[in-house]
């Protein structure tokens, strides 16, 4: 019986993951809401479906009755996240809160399968997090003098990053969390986001030459304190940001390649002083050789991918403890031993479905300032995203970050939340935008078609960048 | 926008990737011993069968009523090193196919049944290329002495049998384990014809005179020599196999009679840089194109070798050392137009239902030796057996060629037997390799093995008449 149920439902699941993705990308072709409407919809239903058929067979799998209890408080939660968000703002982007929940929803099912205990610790701190997510896009859309506090944000930044240097614990050979009473805190994750904020907001200033100077000056010591505190993955996380929000708003090619010049000068310097990074190219040329020592994180993912083929071994059938870092940094590999890698193919799709959405929003905004904040927090999440998934099948050395919404982490899951619900915020502001440009409009005949602002919601014309040449 | 098409194909990439690698490396990963989900699949799936190329058990699989399981070996001895045993580490296609032993394609609604009455799955099947008949007729054939045989087919790479003596019970492997490791004189464990390394003696022969062909393409026919039994270079002195005196010898002649002296003489006319090239090409001192464990032939050619080691190499003697194995896909590559295919022993993998569930096929490695070449050096081993060292099997119902060797191993003068061959002379369908250790003269001793060889190969597969 065991084994037509695990069977069954890994077919199931990889299915409903593959039609969700699909639904995702094929949204934008529609532009009434009320086909959309539908695709919503579906996409939510396939959301319960495929957390029924992964947690059934945790239960039927294991025989423990808890794994029933686990099910019940998430869906719960995802059915709170997804009617309080359409209560409140009923024109959010209906996509990202169904991305938000699919992710959660995955996170948890994996985590929940490798350590009750900590699924139910990143269950309170998810709840805890949408709880101050919720106020985020009624903030960002009225707190408009956010656009001023530059140097609020550079200075709150660097003394967060400073703070686990002089304070900081070592975990692992990296100084990057410390802890207040009992909880351990991991600032560089919220302060990636004051980061955009300050280059947002300095850049929105001016892209003078000398201002593009200045920034980088600040943004460069935000990315030392970093280095020195041998948090690699995050320096570069915020080094490419920054780089990438530089280029968008002067358009300057120059800038970029002398970043990217820049970038791999450092790239070769950190190769030569820092042990622990000659240990992970290494790691990464040849993990085999190594497969005790410094290759053993890679090949033991690599067992987990391989192991577990297009459809996964199933749950509870593979053997992911075996991989370190498995609820952190290695979760994708955990993912697809169990879940097989077409799933984690389509899950690769959902985050860059998110990243489109984020690009869309730096596109059509007018602002300066949330176009350059939409830019950088979309980069900032897709390659933490590609460094955390490329880590972990030995396409690029390891780094030692997580996978946003999916991985353990409190600080990672919550500083997650608050960026896609800031987006949530852009997403409002456009709207608001697009209401104002539409009443200096004014066209006679087509007057009937404008509504006041609680009824109809006008069709979202997203993804335009197809069309359009601008950048 | 440039960023999103960056990244999205960045990422496409990095799916490919992905895709890639699961469909390629899933038999190396499962094998490797530091991934512990081969552990699983032991526990769910009772290890599958090894067959002969015919279907008979060279390895079973026992179950008690506790699903405790038991290998079994039918043929014991006979083919202990090829097949080889999966405790105590894993070697011979127990070891090469043990993914697919582990794995089980059974359908699933077999699957469920077994779930259910809580049975374990049967593991699927590899039928080899062996031929239980041939195998046994080369183990008998060795009779006492210790050495190897293989036999292969020359025209796909197929490994019909291959004997390594003295050899082991695998069914007693585990009571046995603390003597056979300890043992450190007679080496039952070791498979002498993948790992032995031995003094190829006259069989180099064979390599000394393609290289003289190679340099001399126009003239070698014109060779002559004149042999009083022996050749004296410097201060070094080689004499023929047990003091005979040849006479008047040709190219073809020396070669069929295997003169030392006149391939000595031949040794000193050679260009040793040319050579070094020849026996790069034939695979000396390289990896072999072979997926299983073997020992790497050596020999020493460089401008600095000294005139003794130049003739005592030209004929197979000096610290050249050469595996069975090596020395059959030499042969092999002759008797193929110089094309060499890739020795290989596992044919197919089967599920519990007899569906094939993946088919491995013949592959050419390249030639080590151009068609032309190939067809002269053919035509010199036919000659050892119609007017050569070799004529006990000129009276067969097929036409055979090979070469003999004697070579020596200690300074008493004993000598292994060596004869490596095929048949038929024209469009050979098998080739054999023998060594026999420490017998005397491969002529004596190697050939009449080659013989029967030949018959029961034939017997097996009868040449068709066209």
């Amino acid at each position: 019986m065991q084994e037509y149920v695990a069977l069954l439902s890994k077919y199931f699941i990889a299915i409903c993951m593959a039609v969700y993705t699909l639904e995702s990308f094929l949204v934008f072709r529609f532009k009434q809401e009320e086909a959309r409407r539908g695709i919503y919809l579906r996409q939510t239903i396939l959301i319960f479906f495929i957390q029924f058929a992964a947690f059934m067979t945790l239960v039927i799998k294991s025989g423990d009755l808890q794994y029933l209890l686990f099910y019940g408080i998430v869906q719960l939660m995802l059915f709170g996240i997804i009617m309080i968000t359409d209560m409140i703002y009923p024109r959010a982007n209906r996509l990202l809160i169904n991305h938000i929940c699919l992710l959660l929803g995955v996170g948890f099912i994996i985590l929940c399968r490798l350590s009750y205990q900590r699924a139910l610790k990143q269950f309170v701190i998810v709840i805890l997090s949408m709880v101050i997510a919720m106020f985020i896009p009624s903030l960002i859309e009225k707190w408009r003098f956010l656009k001023g506090f530059k140097w609020v944000y550079a200075v709150a930044g660097i003394a967060g990053l400073s703070a686990v240097l002089i304070y900081g614990q070592f975990s692992h050979g990296a100084n990057i969390s410390f802890s207040i009473f009992g909880i351990t805190f991991q600032p560089s994750e919220f302060v990636k986001i004051l980061f955009v904020f300050y280059v947002a907001a300095s850049l929105y200033e001016s892209t003078s030459f000398l201002n593009i100077a200045f920034t980088t000056v600040f943004a460069a010591l935000h990315v030392i304190i970093l280095v020195v505190s041998k948090d690699l993955g995050s320096a570069l996380i915020f080094f490419i940001a920054y780089l990438f929000m530089v280029f968008v708003a002067t358009k300057n090619y120059l800038y970029l390649l002398l970043g990217i010049g820049g970038g791999i000068g450092s790239a070769i310097v950190a190769y030569h002083y820092f042990k622990h990074v000659q240990v992970r190219v290494q790691a990464w040329l040849d993990p085999w050789t190594y497969i005790d020592n410094q290759g053993y994180q890679v090949t033991q993912s690599l067992f987990g991918v391989g192991s577990g083929s297009w459809f996964g071994m199933g749950l509870m059938s593979g053997n992911p403890d075996t991989i370190p870092y498995v609820e952190m940094d290695s979760i994708f590999s955990a993912i697809c031993e169990e879940m097989g890698v077409i799933f984690g193919i389509m899950l690769i799709l959902i985050c860059i479905s998110c990243f489109i959405m984020m690009m869309n929003m730096a596109l059509l905004i007018k602002d300066n300032f949330y176009r350059y904040i939409s830019y950088g927090l979309g980069v900032i999440y897709i390659f933490q995203v590609f460094l955390t998934i490329g880590g972990s099948i030995k396409f690029i050395p390891l780094t030692g970050v997580t996978l946003p919404l999916v991985s353990y982490g409190g600080s990672s899951v919550m500083s997650t939340l608050l960026m896609f619900y800031i987006v949530q915020g852009l997403y409002l502001i456009r709207q608001k935008e697009e209401r104002n440009g539409r009443r200096k409009k004014r066209r006679p005949n087509r007057e009937q078609h404008y509504r006041r602002e609680t009824e109809t919601i006008p069709p979202e014309d997203d993804l335009v960048f197809l069309d359009r040449e601008t950048e | 926008m440039i960023t999103t098409y960056l990244v999205v194909a960045t990422f496409l990439g990095m799916v490919v990737y992905l895709c890639y690698f699961v469909a390629t490396s899933e038999q190396e990963v499962l094998n490797n011993s530091f991934n512990s989900r081969q552990e699983i699949l032991i526990a769910q799936n009772y290890r599958g069968d090894i067959l002969s190329d015919k279907g008979d058990k060279l390895a079973t699989t026992t179950l008690d009523s506790e699903q405790n399981e038991t290998r079994v070996y039918p043929y014991g001895e006979i083919f202990s090193h090829v097949v080889g045993f999966s405790t105590h580490g894993r070697t011979g296609v127990e070891a090469a196919s043990n993914y697919y032993l582990i794995t089980s394609s059974a359908p699933i609604t077999d699957k469920v049944v077994n779930d259910v009455a809580g049975n374990k799955n049967p593991g699927d099947d590899v039928y080899t290329t062996l031929n239980t008949h041939v195998q046994e007729t080369a183990y008998k054939a060795l009779g006492v002495y210790d050495g190897a045989i293989i036999v292969t087919e020359p025209a796909t790479g197929k490994i019909i049998a291959m004997v390594s003596k003295p050899g082991f019970d695998p069914n007693t492997i585990d009571a046995d384990w603390e003597t056979l490791t300890k043992d450190k004189s007679s080496g039952k464990l070791l498979n002498r014809a993948t790992q032995g390394l031995y003094p190829p003696g006259s069989t180099f022969k064979i390599v000394t005179a393609l290289e003289y062909i190679k340099e001399n393409p126009d003239t070698y026919n014109n060779y002559g020599f004149q042999c009083n039994g022996r050749f004296t270079l410097g201060d070094s002195t080689i004499q023929c196999y047990h003091g005979s005196n040849h006479g008047y010898v040709d190219f073809k002649s020396s070669f069929a009679k295997s003169c030392n002296s006149s391939f000595a003489n031949i040794g000193t006319k050679l260009n040793k840089v040319a050579f070094r090239k020849t026996l790069d090409e034939l695979l000396f001192n390289q990896e072999l194109p072979v997926k299983f464990v073997y020992g790497t032939s050596s020999v020493h050619m460089e401008e600095s070798l000294s005139d003794e080691e130049i003739i005592q190499t030209s004929i197979g003697q000096g610290k050249t050392q050469i595996t069975p194995l090596h020395l059959n896909m030499i042969t092999c590559a002759i008797a193929n137009n110089g094309s060499l295919m890739k020795p290989y022993v596992v044919d197919c993998v089967t599920n519990s239902n007899n569906s094939i569930v993946k088919q491995f096929k013949s592959s050419n490695y390249g030639k080590l030796m151009s068609a032309e070449e190939a067809e002269i050096l053919r035509d010199m081993m036919k000659s050892v057996v119609t007017n050569g060292t070799a004529t006990f099997l000129k009276n067969a119902d097929y036409t055979s060629a090979g070469k003999t060797g004697s070579a020596e191993y200690n300074s008493k003068g004993d000598s292994h037997a060596w004869f490596t061959g095929f048949a038929p002379a024209d469009n050979p369908k098998v080739c054999v390799t023998i060594i026999v250790e420490g017998a005397g003269s491969g002529g004596d001793y190697a050939v009449p093995m080659a013989k029967r060889l030949f018959d029961a190969y034939f017997e097996e597969y009868p040449i068709n008449e066209e």
